[in-house]
């Protein structure tokens, strides 16, 4: 099969044309070695398939970025049958650089000469013909975008591809060219293919080549000894650079005829956008204003902030009514009175008020009526209604009328749950699915009463819903069944696999409006906008949207770190993206805030919460200027880009875009994150002798054993050994918080109600009730308590993020680090809180540790201290 | 006159002389048309005062003032 490839500049419509001729063809992988998209698809209107590969997008053959390296590689190395050089007419001069340079290797080149329809739309014209001449290869007019001269480009390509081409250069007339020509000799004397590239870039003294024919190399270096250019001197490389900008500018601008000068020409609609979208007051506030939507739309679950403004008032007080349906005045506590519907019911004060009418459980009839007394088939009426096994026995009305089937108040299908006596005490779902359907309103996916969901809520409870049936499914299938089996495949598997799959609906709106913002251009002036504030911390402007995005989710945030062309700058930014708190840790903030308020009476929750990013965000600055000042040690990256012009982005490129990651995600939960979900599972489940555990036996569970064991590490962090017996709850808590950071709270509500012997619904309270339990459970402070919340936040993320940092990082012995990294911040920073919260003073010693250590690293990188030399005279 | 690409204010254009600096950001540089003899244009400076964007070659790039200061330029008037 022959093998073609796309090689042009970024943001010539490079993945527009491949998009476009491979259609759902197309798979994306990984350039081996490097994060770098690797595109392939196939052609099919040619007399054979074709296979198409995507370059990155590249200005030049030089060898300082990885994906110049891994183009140049792949033309010279895996020698396609053909190379399309795609070049964007509206810019000309700048792309026909990179055709100089390919044109220098002996491979069939074509010219895609894209975007024709804007510069005709501009009223300019350019002569492919009189081009395709000059340059001495096929040169055909196309449009990527409205599919314009694509036939008629593969045609040629592969008319091209059966001849074999001699490389040409640009330098013929050059003081050089007798160089180049020398080295050409020489090095196809030794049997090197592409001899003239090869000569062309020994001549510009390119390190890789330098490295590969360093025999020729010396010939250059007398050659440049002896050399001295007027304007120039002997620096060949800008004398090549030089060359070849003249050379375009001299013979191919003639081809292009513009319809007014530059400098007459009016503004472009692009330009206007642009005067106020980086405006010099207005760029950043218009910026923050586009994050806040942004996040907005994603998260909010009160989209047009009804709730907040007061639109619905939640508060509606509580009315009891008597039998005839009139209002009660005088209501008593424990009283029995009727709500609006006629049902039985009893009043629960709060604080003296009546706050509430709980309904009295009631087995319903047929058709709907409340059953107040069964009887035996003898007419018996009946108090006790187990048999000596303990099961429900044979129930009859009184008149003699056997139940089949008994239901709840909505009219599903019932069982009855009987007390420690044998007595009545309420009825149960008797299908898992019908409990599920009947909790289901248009509530669950557009929101309450006084607030709307944002699409991303809306998207998120959607497939919640979705995957809540199939459990719910799942448990009626296994009705039967062990309840080990049970709980593994439900609790284990699936609610394992579907709480990492909830994530999707949200990590794809997030990438789907930060691809909107990439495509359209405007993600290249953000970096131009704050590129000034990150280069003090040693990062590019580039750095800040992926920090930013993890506020949402660290792993759209560690996959768009791809932007970032410096290979330290992106490891440094993916350790530090889960410091940005994301959005499944937020409910461990409010909870445990909330938890230390009621308990303590100190603080203010929402302050604690607030204080808690802010620390998280403190934290990566300060991680980031360590790590590059030591192990992640380089020059700031470069900041010279081309800030491409703004245009719409594409609905058909973002989509498949989306497909790619959603498909890389769920592939990811089945197969890591799956395995580790069920290793947790299994460890909370199992005793020591192999026995299943309720979820209420968490405390005789494995991991409580393991818990246990590890708590006396957790002492400087307030929440290990001081904590006494029940100490090992916190630590289990943050272990079982590594499925997803919601699993946190959750655990909480299952050790809190082991500690207060007492069921608690999290759901209710956000989770505070069941803080409050393990507050009084265990005695913990509030140091300790905030350290805690500073540890979950800094640790190890969840196993989703994880399997993400792991892929997304250059080595294996990279994302150790990452690992050990994360455990090492988030120890020493919650041990800090928890020391400094509990005796104040120790903020001297730490502060004289730190500065310690920065002065040590001050001198180090000054060359005034040499530890690796110190340690080798011990 | 000549003077630093990074001295340059708004409007200003000017023909490149030299290009000095070494390494990965002078080959940078050369790769995105900053070679002499080409026409800048500085068209914008970031709101914090720092990066800047120039027109050249008939498109826009962005570059910090500490890698224009390598750029010499001859300022039309």
């Amino acid at each position: 099969m022959k093998k073609f490839v796309l090689a042009g500049n970024p943001n010539c419509g490079k993945t527009t044309l491949f998009n476009n001729l491979t259609g759902s063809t197309a798979h994306v992988g990984n350039w081996p070695g490097v994060t770098v998209d690797k595109r392939e698809g196939l052609y099919k209107k040619c007399p054979e398939p074709i296979s198409i590969v995507d370059l990155p997008g590249i200005y030049s053959l030089s060898p300082y970025t990885p994906e110049e390296v891994i183009s140049r590689n792949f033309i010279l190395d895996e020698k396609p049958d053909c190379v399309i050089n795609i070049v964007d007419a509206t810019n000309l001069e700048r792309n026909l650089y990179l055709t100089t340079q390919l044109m220098e290797i002996d491979v069939p080149l074509v010219i895609a000469l894209n975007m024709m329809d804007e510069v005709e739309k501009c009223g300019d014209k350019i002569d492919a013909a009189s081009l395709e001449k000059k340059i001495g290869v096929p040169v055909v007019p196309i449009s990527a975008l409205k599919e314009k001269g694509l036939d008629e480009l593969m045609k040629r390509a592969y008319a091209a591809s059966r001849e074999a081409r001699n490389g040409v250069t640009v330098l013929e007339d050059t003081a050089l060219m007798h160089l180049i020509s020398d080295c050409r000799i020489a090095l196809k004397h030794i049997g090197v293919e592409n001899a003239l590239f090869h000569a062309v870039k020994l001549a510009e003294m390119d390190e890789l080549e330098v490295a590969a024919h360093p025999d020729s190399a010396k010939m250059v270096e007398e050659f440049k000894s002896t050399f001295n250019d007027d304007v120039f001197g002997n620096d060949f490389e800008a004398i090549v650079a030089d060359s070849r900008y003249k050379y375009i500018s001299k013979n191919y601008s003639h081809a292009l005829t513009k319809k007014k000068s530059s400098s007459e020409r009016k503004l472009t609609k692009s330009d206007k956008v642009d005067k106020v979208l980086t405006h010099r007051v207005w760029g950043i506030p218009i910026f923050l204003v586009i994050l806040f939507l942004i996040f907005h739309l994603t998260f909010s679950e009160d989209l047009l902030y009804l709730g907040a403004g007061g639109v619905f008032d939640k508060d509606e007080p509580v009315v009891a009514y008597d039998i005839d349906g009139n209002v009660i005045e005088n209501v008593e506590e424990d009283g029995i009175y009727y709500d609006e519907d006629g049902n039985e019911a009893v009043a629960v004060f709060e604080d003296g008020e009546l706050a509430a009418l709980e309904l009295v459980p009631y087995a319903y009839d047929k058709e709907g009526n409340a059953i107040k007394a069964f009887y035996d088939a003898e007419g018996n009426e009946l108090t006790v209604l187990a048999d000596e096994n303990g099961e429900v026995v044979d129930l009859f009305d009184a008149a003699g009328n056997k139940y089949e089937q008994l239901y709840n108040i909505d009219g599903y299908k019932a069982e009855i749950v009987l007390n420690e006596d044998g007595e009545f005490e309420d009825v149960e779902f008797a299908s898992a699915i019908d409990e599920f359907c009947s909790e289901i309103t248009v509530n669950t996916f557009f929101g309450y009463e006084e607030s709307v969901f944002s699409p991303g809520v809306i998207l998120f409870n959607t497939l919640d819903t979705f995957t809540g049936f199939l459990s719910a499914c799942m448990t009626q299938a296994l009705s039967g069944a062990a309840p080990w089996v049970s709980g593994l495949i439900v609790d284990g598997i699936l609610a394992g696999l579907f709480s990492v799959l909830s994530f999707l609906p949200q990590i794809l709106l997030l990438f789907l409006f930060f691809s909107i913002l990439e495509d359209s251009g405007y993600m290249a002036r953000v970096a131009f906008i704050l590129d000034r504030i990150f280069r003090r911390f040693g990062l590019s402007g580039r750095a800040f949207m992926p920090m930013i995005m993890g506020f949402g989710c660290s792993i759209p945030a560690m996959i768009n770190t791809r932007t970032l062309a410096d290979e330290r700058e992106r490891t440094a930014t993916i350790r530090v993206i889960p410091f940005f708190s994301c959005s499944a840790k937020l409910p461990i903030l409010t909870a445990i805030a909330g938890g230390i308020v009621q308990m303590f009476g100190v603080g203010n929750a929402d302050l604690i919460t607030y204080g808690m990013y802010l620390l998280g965000v403190v934290t990566a600055i300060a991680c980031v200027i360590l790590m590059r000042a030591t192990t992640m040690k380089g020059e700031v990256p470069p900041f010279i880009m081309e800030l491409p012009a703004y245009h719409a982005p594409q609905f058909k490129a973002l989509m498949l875009h989306l497909w790619d990651k959603a498909k890389h995600f769920v592939k990811k939960a089945f197969t890591i994150i799956l395995a580790s979900t069920i290793f947790i599972w299994f460890v909370s489940h199992f005793n020591w002798n192999w026995q299943f555990l309720e979820d209420e036996q968490i405390n005789s569970s494995i991991l409580a054993g393991i818990g246990g064991l590890v708590q006396p590490l957790f002492t400087p962090l307030g929440f290990g050994s001081q904590l006494g017996v029940n100490g090992w709850v916190f630590v289990v808590a943050a272990v079982t918080g590594l499925i997803a950071k919601e699993n946190v709270i959750a655990t909480f509500g299952t050790l809190g109600a082991c500690l207060a012997g007492a069921a608690i619904d999290v759901e209710a309270d956000g989770g505070v009730g069941a803080v409050a339990a393990m507050i009084s459970g265990t005695g913990i402070n509030v140091a300790g308590l905030i350290a805690f919340i500073a540890f979950n936040m800094l640790t190890i993320p969840c196993f989703a993020a994880v399997a993400t940092a792991k892929a997304e990082l250059p080595n294996k012995k990279s994302f150790r680090f990452t690992l050990l990294f994360w455990i090492a911040t988030s120890y020493v920073t919650a041990s800090m809180v928890y020391l400094i919260g509990t005796w104040w003073w120790t903020v001297f010693i730490f502060a004289a540790v730190w500065a310690l250590v920065i002065t040590a690293i001050v001198l180090q990188n000054k060359g005034k201290l040499n530890l690796k030399s110190l340690k080798r005279s011990k | 006159m000549e003077k630093k690409l990074s001295d340059f204010s708004i409007g200003q254009t000017g023909v490149i002389k030299s290009v000095g600096g070494e390494g990965k950001i002078r080959r940078r540089l050369f790769d995105m048309g900053v070679t002499p003899g080409a026409d800048v244009f500085l068209r914008k400076v970031a709101p914090l005062g720092d990066p800047i964007e120039v027109t050249l070659r008939g498109y826009e790039l962005t570059l910090r003032k500490s890698e224009a200061e390598v750029v010499m330029v001859e300022v039309k008037q």
